[in-house]
């Protein structure tokens, strides 16, 4: 890289961040048009971006910036007021500048826009005082310079909080140094702060943190093998290397983190350039702007907030005749906040809007499908609000310029849950609502809980873990039940999907499967419960994420590789995947191979009945080995045949038979679309049942039933009574006789 | 040193697996190691033999017999890993023995012969004419590529 090149490379760097520095002190003079001092260091920040010019040669930016400049100059010299119209000037200047910055660093040239119209307004506001302000300023430069930096001495003595930062490094003067203009003095002049920040190349820091995560690991296996030591000498030095290393990794994590802020910069101006295009009065709250974050992590969320932001001005806060009309203050409110709370950063973004709107938001996801009708009914307020997640979802009526295209919270969600965070709202109508992310703290290191499965060792992420519950050999009979091939655990009266991590990778357990005490390690992924049954669990422990090689790319079962304190090596499971499966399970939940026929399995077999809802109250059991699957159709895909109702299913056809009616009940509205499919010789037929309640073997207290045709007998199941279904009959009635339309057409389909 | 083709001599770590004789460029080639034990991943293919903690960098070992067919070698603990650098890390293969270092010069290469089979053709570059037989010159970045690697998400 020649010297030139070096130099421009160090003024993009530089013009960025000044940049920035620009957008924040514009708007803060919007606030506080008569402080002088931010007069003058934006003045400051302007020059210093025009000054490199001269040498750079960059003759556009050159011209925009010194009109720039001239205005500014007015106002410091008092002789113009600041007013809305030159802050909206200025802004446009910095984005100018900003077009030529980026421009330059993809084309090396300034390219072809002009910008003479905007130098030529700059000029025109500066008028009143151009004549004789502009020629003499170059002059006497010097002095001026001298005053601000005088000035800015005062202000840093008297503790000035404004400025949070340090110093930018300068860029390399040196070539300029030997040359003539005159804003030499300036360069020198500002290299007397004292240097308390270096910039530091990205990659290197990213090497010091892989090589603190290996000694991290050493440390790890020291400590491990000087267990077992008795030297008291050499133990008191492990416990000093010990102490040193976890220093150092505590160091070099702080190197990667940033404040905040450095995201958050840009949102007053965002806010303020949205908030005029809606036609809104927004005010922007920020508070914990100094909470740190991986540097990864910064950029990470930097697009998500921003969208977040944007929907909380133009679908969150009213525009003010609508908010004078419930009462609220004209000016609408957004509040950022970060605060630090266990191993994670959590970030809040409220606002003081209309809040969600529940119904709206029940109907669209109606309409677009992403939810049946029942389930929109059996919603929960906040449930119903986290619909705005889901993928294709906005109840924007009209698509506007900022939002409104149904892509976006849900692309909020992926790329937070990417680096492994986790959003939520919350919403009061007419309040407004709240966007809370939970993002951890750093990517490289993190805790995880040890386990194993057929002898060898796995980890999986502790934010996943919700509980751990022993799965011991004799009481398996009680709590866990199988459907089909498909194991479930009863977990204080849930049904939990459990996956057996042996059969999930396909590797031998222990010798005999159910031998021997089991864990299950209960898992929460975006709200899908499920148990991951492993043979032991060992530790928690803080492990170094190593991304696996090309060759097993393809693996998507395993987040990474971490190296453990005895240099082994465990696999990382991620539990996003993990959960995908159970959840396939969970759908596909029930294929039943049992091949007996409906007839002939009555009473017979495992013994396990399906417990059901019949109509509003009866509670009904279908013995197990008949049930091939449990469906929960939309009651929109059931259609009419003569007078039976049917469904298309897995390409072929489902008679549909209405149990209540069969049994004799007073017929009642199918409103459920809960359908237990059980096999009749080599067809599938779908019994209609209002509700899925549990499966149990605990049948008590029988007494056989005659004259009620459908019904075998009674029995007690957890107390309550319950009519054992004859699906024979079922069958051969259910599908003749009865008009299984009748409960769906009153359901008003 | 330079005749004919005006290409330099080159110098190619030889390996046996099987029957064959391999060559790759020494350059190419990170460290050579004896048996380290591996850490087995569930649902790989049966090319990737496990996981090797080198110095606290995590390398797949990619099995050669695997690779090319073969039965598994009778004592694995006989077999060597031949560390090689590829564009995104490095890996290991595990090749039955490790020879010696060769310098062959440009005139014993031919082109790889286009009857090659399967597993042999993805991998094998040309081929070194030696006094006892062949030579394969293969390249580490296909020898390591498995099969499934395209799948990725």
């Amino acid at each position: 890289m020649s010297e030139q090149d070096e130099l421009l490379n160090d003024f993009l760097v530089e013009s960025k961040e000044n940049l920035d520095h620009l957008d924040e002190e514009l708007l803060a003079l919007e606030g506080s048009p008569e402080d002088s001092d931010l007069i003058n260091a934006i003045f400051r920040r302007l020059h210093t971006i025009k000054g490199v010019c001269g040498f750079l040669e960059l003759k556009k930016l050159e011209s925009v910036s010194h009109a720039g400049e001239t205005l500014l100059g007015a106002l410091r010299a008092n002789e113009l007021k600041v007013t809305d119209h030159i802050i909206t000037l200025l802004l446009t200047l910095c984005d100018a500048i900003r077009t030529i910055v980026t421009c330059i660093e993809e084309t090396k040239g300034e390219g072809t826009q002009s910008f003479e119209q905007l130098a030529a307004e700059l000029l025109a506001a500066a008028k009143p005082a151009e004549q004789d302000a502009a020629p003499k300023k170059e002059l006497s430069l010097d002095e001026e310079f001298e005053l601000i930096l005088a000035q800015r001495e005062a202000a840093e003595s008297g503790g000035e909080p404004l400025e949070a930062k340090p110093e930018e490094p300068k860029p390399a003067p040196t070539p300029a140094r030997t040359e003539p203009p005159q804003e030499q003095p300036e360069q020198a002049s500002r290299a007397a702060p004292q240097e308390s920040s270096l910039r530091v190349d990205v990659q290197l820091l990213d090497h010091l943190m892989n090589l603190a995560g290996e000694l991290v690991l050493a440390r790890n296996q020291i400590l491990q093998t000087t267990k077992s030591l008795s030297d008291m000498n050499f133990r008191a030095i492990t416990q000093r290397l010990n102490l040193v290393t976890s220093e150092l990794q505590e160091g070099v994590m702080k190197t990667r983190m940033q404040p905040i802020n450095t995201v958050w910069g840009k949102f007053p101006r965002v806010v303020r350039d949205l908030a005029i295009q809606c036609k809104k009065q927004v005010r922007l709250e920020m508070w914990g702007k100094e909470t740190e974050l991986d540097k990864t992590l910064i950029e990470a969320i930097k697009d998500p907030l921003t969208h977040i932001v944007r929907n909380s001005i133009d679908h969150g806060i009213e525009v003010p005749e609508k908010r004078a009309a419930v009462g609220k203050e004209a000016e609408g409110c957004i509040t950022m906040s970060a605060f630090q709370e266990g191993g994670y950063v959590v970030i809040e973004i409220s606002d003081d809007g209309a809040g969600l709107n529940t119904e709206k938001i029940r109907d669209r996801a109606l309409q677009r499908g992403l939810i049946s009708r029942e389930k929109a009914q059996a919603m929960s307020e906040a449930d119903v609000h986290r619909l705005i997640f889901a993928p294709g979802f906005s109840t924007a009526d009209t698509v506007t310029n900022l939002s409104g295209r149904g892509v976006g919270m849900d692309v909020v969600k992926s790329s937070v849950e990417k680096i492994g965070g986790q959003v939520d709202i919350s919403s009061r109508a007419g309040q407004g609502s709240t966007i809370r992310l939970k993002i951890p703290l750093t990517l490289a290191i993190i805790p995880a809980l040890l386990l194993s499965c057929a002898s060898q060792r796995f980890a999986v992420p502790q934010s996943a873990i919700m509980e751990l519950v022993q799965l011991s050999a004799t009481e398996k009979s009680g709590l866990l039940s199988w459907i089909g091939d498909y194991p479930f655990y009863k977990l204080r009266g849930d049904l939990l999907p459990l996956l057996y991590l042996s059969r999930q990778l396909a590797v031998e357990s222990h010798p005999r499967e159910d031998a021997g005490d089991k864990v299950i390690v209960v898992l929460d992924v975006d709200g899908c419960r499920f148990g991951v049954v492993v043979d032991e669990v060992h530790d928690t422990e803080e492990i170094v994420v190593k991304p696996l090689g090309r060759q097993l790319g393809n693996l998507a079962v395993y987040a990474g590789a971490t190296i453990l304190g005895d240099g082994q090596i465990a696999l990382i499971l991620d539990p996003v995947v993990l959960a995908r499966e159970a959840k396939v399970e969970q759908r596909e939940a029930v294929e039943v191979r049992a091949a007996a026929t409906a007839a002939a399995s009555l009473g017979e077999g495992t013994g396990q009945l399906l417990i059901v809802q019949v109509g509003s109250e009866v509670r009904a059991a279908i013995p197990l080995d008949c049930v091939r699957r449990l469906e929960e159709f939309s009651l929109r895909d059931v259609e009419c045949v003569g007078k039976s109702a049917v469904i298309q299913y897995r390409g072929s056809i489902l008679q549909l038979v209405d149990v209540a009616g069969t049994i004799g009940m007073r017929s009642e509205p199918w409103t459920s679309g809960n359908v237990v499919v059980v096999a009749s010789g080599d067809a599938l037929v779908g019994l209609q049942v209002q509700g899925i309640l549990d499966v149990s073997c605990e049948l008590s207290a029988v007494k056989p039933v005659t004259g009620k045709p459908g019904i075998t007998s009674y029995g007690v199941i957890q107390g309550k009574v319950i009519a054992l279904l004859d699906v024979a009959h079922l069958l051969s009635h259910g599908l003749e006789a009865t008009d299984s339309r009748v409960g769906f057409e009153q359901a008003g389909v | 040193m330079k005749e004919g083709t005006g290409a330099a001599p080159r110098q190619l770590v030889t390996f046996k697996t099987g029957e064959y004789s391999f060559g790759i460029d020494v350059l190419e080639v990170q460290e050579v190691l004896r048996h380290q034990h591996m850490t087995p991943v569930p649902l790989a293919t049966s090319e990737v033999r496990g996981l090797i903690n080198l110095r606290g960098h995590i390398v797949t070992a990619v099995g050669m017999r695997e690779r090319l067919g073969l039965d598994s070698a009778l004592d694995v603990r006989e077999q060597m890993n031949l560390i090689v650098s590829l564009k995104d890390g490095a890996a290991s293969l595990v090749v039955d023995s490790v020879g010696d270092v060769i310098t062959l010069e440009p005139e014993r290469y031919r082109p790889r012969p286009s009857t090659l089979a399967a597993p042999l053709r993805e991998m094998v570059t040309g081929v070194y004419q030696l006094d006892k037989g062949l030579l394969l010159h293969i390249d580490a970045e296909a020898a390591c590529k498995v099969c499934e690697e395209e799948v990725r998400g």
